[in-house]
């Protein structure tokens, strides 16, 4: 068996994979979902742009399913945790997420363009909604959410749906927004030709910037927002208790990790660094290489914001000292081998057949190919 | 109707689960007739076999498309609704869900895409392996969402541990091999099956009764009727292999299927109807049919099966033995940490779910008064009417499958099947059947574990999420209308496309495209 302070190293870091992965696949589908009023022109269009992702939304909705999954699995009390504290913005995301296998498999099968508008609207919504609720969330795990246990562990949520909303919170909703309109765009740059392709290229100049700078003002903004410091020593290969240390909220120390280690600053520089280079790409029409940096930004926000919280998982904002982190929030040493073990082995398989069906899918969509496959496609 | 939240969220989780349990059997069984098909078409060449499985494929991604939907609702469900259960187990529960998406789900849901939209980009054998793929995946989920299930009805490779205040894997193979979650799965994959044939069966029948594309027809017929009795006798074999599975590890569901309120002398008999009491604790007006209980519970003639009295009567002992190991548990996580007090709570601690019962009618359980303990142990027997029923009802639909399939596939095999309008009525008729068994089963399942959330380890009332019960009730509602609105579209297609047939892939050698055309040629002569 491995050592307990690495497994849980390790499988901090498995979760981070499975999110970035999240957010880089299902970004994309998520992405053109959003942007269906806003580049496709008539049904053939929205149509093209639908089939773009067709044959890949499903497998890669499975990357949110598994990281579900691998958090209950690896941090059972944050899964507990935040998804009772968070409830109606969970409910809303799974609503959101309910309407879009229907909205992409039931819009070709009516013809009629009232049905076909109503699944455009519900798959707008499972483009927009989810990003920005995913945002707001870990807004709110960075500032700390109130929450306390009893004796038995049992949890204590002590705010609201509307307490969610506060300004640094929805920075980040817009920022994960915008990411993921990003990774939309450039991927429909990539997949698509002619207007419909030079209509996502400016597109992406456009949001790319913007995100940069949403980006930005949410690191300027996070200067005020409290941080979370143990103070008591610390065994980090304890059984799973999170009631035994001392934790200290002190204003204005979201930032701490990056102060006491300047090289981290290299990951947020790196995601402002890709958007703008995405924005230049886009901009030259170097589709496959906007949609690269595009991914690249993905990955360097949610490790922007794992890294502040770092070793904190969810914060507690009413009681600091019962916050989770990762040293005594985890499963057994059994459980996280097992986890990792069957992660080592198994994600670079699916990374492998993954990539095969991109590679088999690959090429440019047209309006000639969805008039003459219309039975067929979506 | 409800008056707490516990209510509340069982009444959501039973809900969504029961409604995404309309799609996974079917799911289930179509993908593996549909890798049926598309062998016989590699392997031939003909080019009806490919259509065959375009078509019960594009039925196949209907309902697929809501099964995906729902699902996902109950990968979040138990953090959302059920926060302490997730806490309480997740170290055991948490692990197969995530291998389940990591080795099973993905396979599927990648490759499903390639199965719609690859015929023309993918080789035969490609595809025929994309096909293959995604039916081993869909039954590998199945078997690790079982494993899950199954240690929720028998936890076992599992230990609490007071530190941690949850309880904590030992022993990952055996919660892999657990007894009911192997029983388990092959029941309810074969049931998957038998889902599936009767399916494509029901709606060949319709087109074979409108002497539509027979030959598409008859085809699919054979293959799902064959494929059919295969799934249905494992199905009902496996059924009674459950019910001996229960004897050995569930008695108290066992006996409330059964409405044995007395433990019998062996060997016992099978009440076949009745009317269970709970109050009396007897069963009215019951038909006996004797033995049989014995022999399915017991696999003998000479052991006894025991009866929800006595049952009663010694889960009594362990509520209060319960409250002594949760006593000692409250000191144990004040800090009393001394060897006498471990080692009378470790002898203790496998009752301490049944302490935990009396949670529901006091905070302190260790003053719990006589009356509350009789009310405890009392709670520990599941509503047995609705388990009698259930039970029954899903048995013998299980029995009318069996002669529908049965029957159709001799007729078959005697090639008279196309005449014998009768059978294909009543196997168009029997389409709801596996349904109403699926749904029955799971039912039975679930609500013979009550009131554990997990087995005699974790009950329902300590489960679940500390919510107000406004939020519930708006979840709820987003629930019941979305899914209602997803259910109607969901049957409208299925309908839609059925009645159509094959002629819904526009490949021009169907039956409405066929008239369609004549009537072209018909309008190019004049």
């Amino acid at each position: 068996m491995f050592d307990y302070e690495n497994l849980r190293l390790f499988t901090w870091a498995v979760i981070g994979v499975l999110l970035i992965g999240f957010i880089i696949t299902d970004g994309f589908d998520m992405g053109v979902a959003a942007l269906l009023p806003v580049l496709g022109k008539n049904d053939t269009e929205r149509r093209v742009m639908i089939n773009s992702i067709a044959p890949h939304w499903d497998g890669n909705q499975v990357w949110l399913i598994t990281a579900g999954g691998a958090i209950f699995a690896i941090w059972p009390s944050v899964y507990a945790a935040a998804f009772s504290s968070f409830y109606l913005a969970m409910i809303l995301v799974l609503a959101a997420l309910w309407l879009r296998p229907i909205g992409m498999d039931y819009r070709a099968k009516i013809d009629n363009p009232q049905w076909r508008k109503a699944c455009d609207y519900a798959l707008i919504v499972s483009g927009v909604i989810p990003p920005i609720i995913f945002g707001v969330g870990f807004g709110n795990l960075m500032v700390g959410v109130p929450f306390e246990f009893n004796e038995l562990l049992m949890l204590n949520y002590k705010g609201g749906f509307l307490d969610l909303l506060t300004p640094f919170p929805i920075l980040c909703g817009l920022v994960s927004l915008g990411i993921v309109l990003t990774q939309g765009s450039a991927f429909l740059g990539l997949k698509t030709d002619r207007e419909l392709c030079a209509r996502s290229s400016k597109l992406t100049v456009i949001v790319a910037t913007i995100t940069a700078f949403l980006f930005i003002a949410g690191g300027l903004y996070s200067t005020i927002e409290p941080g979370y410091i143990i103070t008591s020593p610390m065994v980090t290969d304890a059984a799973s208790n999170p009631l035994l240390k001392h934790v200290v909220k002190f204003d204005g120390l979201l930032l701490h990790n990056y102060d006491a280690y300047p090289l981290l600053w290299l990951v947020p520089a790196a995601g402002v660094a890709s958007l703008f280079l995405c924005s230049i790409m886009a901009l030259f029409q170097r589709s496959g290489l906007a949609f690269v940096l595009s991914s690249v930004s993905i990955a360097s926000v949610i490790l922007t914001a794992g890294i502040a919280l770092f070793p904190m998982i969810m914060p507690s904002s009413i009681m600091p000292s019962h916050s989770l982190t990762l040293w005594d929030s985890t499963s057994s040493q059994l459980t996280l081998s097992i986890i990792s073990v069957v992660a080592v082995i198994v994600v670079p398989i699916i990374l492998g057949y993954t990539a095969w069906c991109y590679y088999k899918m690959f090429g440019r969509l047209n309006n000639q190919y969805i008039r003459d496959n219309s039975s067929s496609l979506y | 109707m409800f008056t707490d939240v516990v209510d509340l969220s069982r009444f959501q989780f039973a809900s969504t689960a029961l409604y995404h349990f309309i799609f996974v059997p079917l799911t289930i069984g179509l993908s593996f007739l549909l890798a049926v098909m598309e062998s016989l078409y590699v392997m031939t060449g003909k080019t009806i076999y490919k259509d065959m499985t375009k078509f019960w494929g594009k039925l196949f991604g209907i309902n697929f498309a809501v099964g995906v939907a729902t699902g996902l609702t109950m990968e979040f469900q138990f953090g959302t609704n059920w926060a302490y259960y997730s806490h309480y187990v997740g170290d055991i529960f948490g692990a197969p869900l995530a291998i389940e998406a990591l080795v099973a789900f993905f396979l599927e849901s990648t490759l499903v895409g390639m199965f719609f939209f690859g015929w023309d980009k993918l080789s035969k054998r490609q595809h025929l392996s994309i096909t293959w793929l995604t039916a081993l995946g869909s039954n590998f989920s199945g078997l690790w969402i079982l494993m899950a299930n199954g240690w929720m009805q028998n936890p076992v490779g599992a230990e609490f541990n007071y530190e941690t205040m949850r309880m904590e894997m030992t022993n990952f193979v055996d919660v892999i091999f657990n007894p009911v979650t192997q029983v388990k799965f092959v029941h309810t994959v074969a049931a998957g099956y038998t889902t599936g044939a009767l399916f494509i069966m029901g709606i060949s029948a319709y087109y074979m009764l409108k002497g539509r594309d027979l030959p598409f027809a008859k085809r699919s017929f054979a293959i799902a009727s064959a494929f059919g009795m295969a799934a249905i006798v494992s199905t009902l074999m496996l059924g009674d292999e459950s019910g001996y599975e229960l004897g050995e590890v569930q008695q108290v569901k066992l006996a409330a299927i059964e409405a044995e309120w007395h433990t019998e002398e062996a060997p016992a008999s099978f009440t076949l109807f009745g009317l269970p009491n709970q109050e009396t604790m007897e069963t009215d007006y019951a038909i006996k049919i004797p033995y049989l209980m014995g022999i399915i519970a017991t696999r003998s003639l000479d052991e006894p099966v025991t009866g929800i009295r006595d049952l009663q009567a010694n889960n009594e002992a362990r509520v209060r033995r319960g409250i002594q190991a949760y006593g000692l548990l409250e000191q144990l996580r004040s800090g009393n940490k001394s060897p006498e007090t471990l080692a009378q709570f470790d002898e203790l601690k496998k009752d301490l779910g049944y302490g935990f019962l009396m949670k529901k009618y006091t905070d302190k359980v260790t003053d719990a008064t006589e009356e509350q303990i009789k009310q405890a142990a009392k709670d520990t027997i599941p509503t047995v009417a609705p388990l009698f029923w259930s039970f029954r009802i899903m048995v013998a639909c299980g029995m009318l499958i069996f002669t529908v399939v049965g029957l159709s596939f001799i007729q078959t095999c005697r090639g008279k099947i196309a005449n014998n309008r009768w059978l294909l009525r009543s196997a168009l008729l029997a389409i709801p059947l596996p349904w109403i068994a699926c749904e029955a089963g799971w039912f039975v399942a679930e609500f013979g574990r009550q009131p554990w959330a997990i087995g005699e380890v974790l009950p329902v009332n300590m489960a679940a999420s500390n919510l107000p019960a406004s939020s519930i009730w708006l979840s709820l509602a987003a629930v019941y209308i979305l899914y209602t609105l997803f259910l109607i579209i969901e049957m409208y297609l299925m309908v839609k496309f059925a009645k159509r047939g094959p002629s819904a892939l526009k490949t021009g050698r169907y039956h409405f495209e066929q008239s369609e055309n004549q009537l072209d040629r018909l309008v190019d002569l004049h």
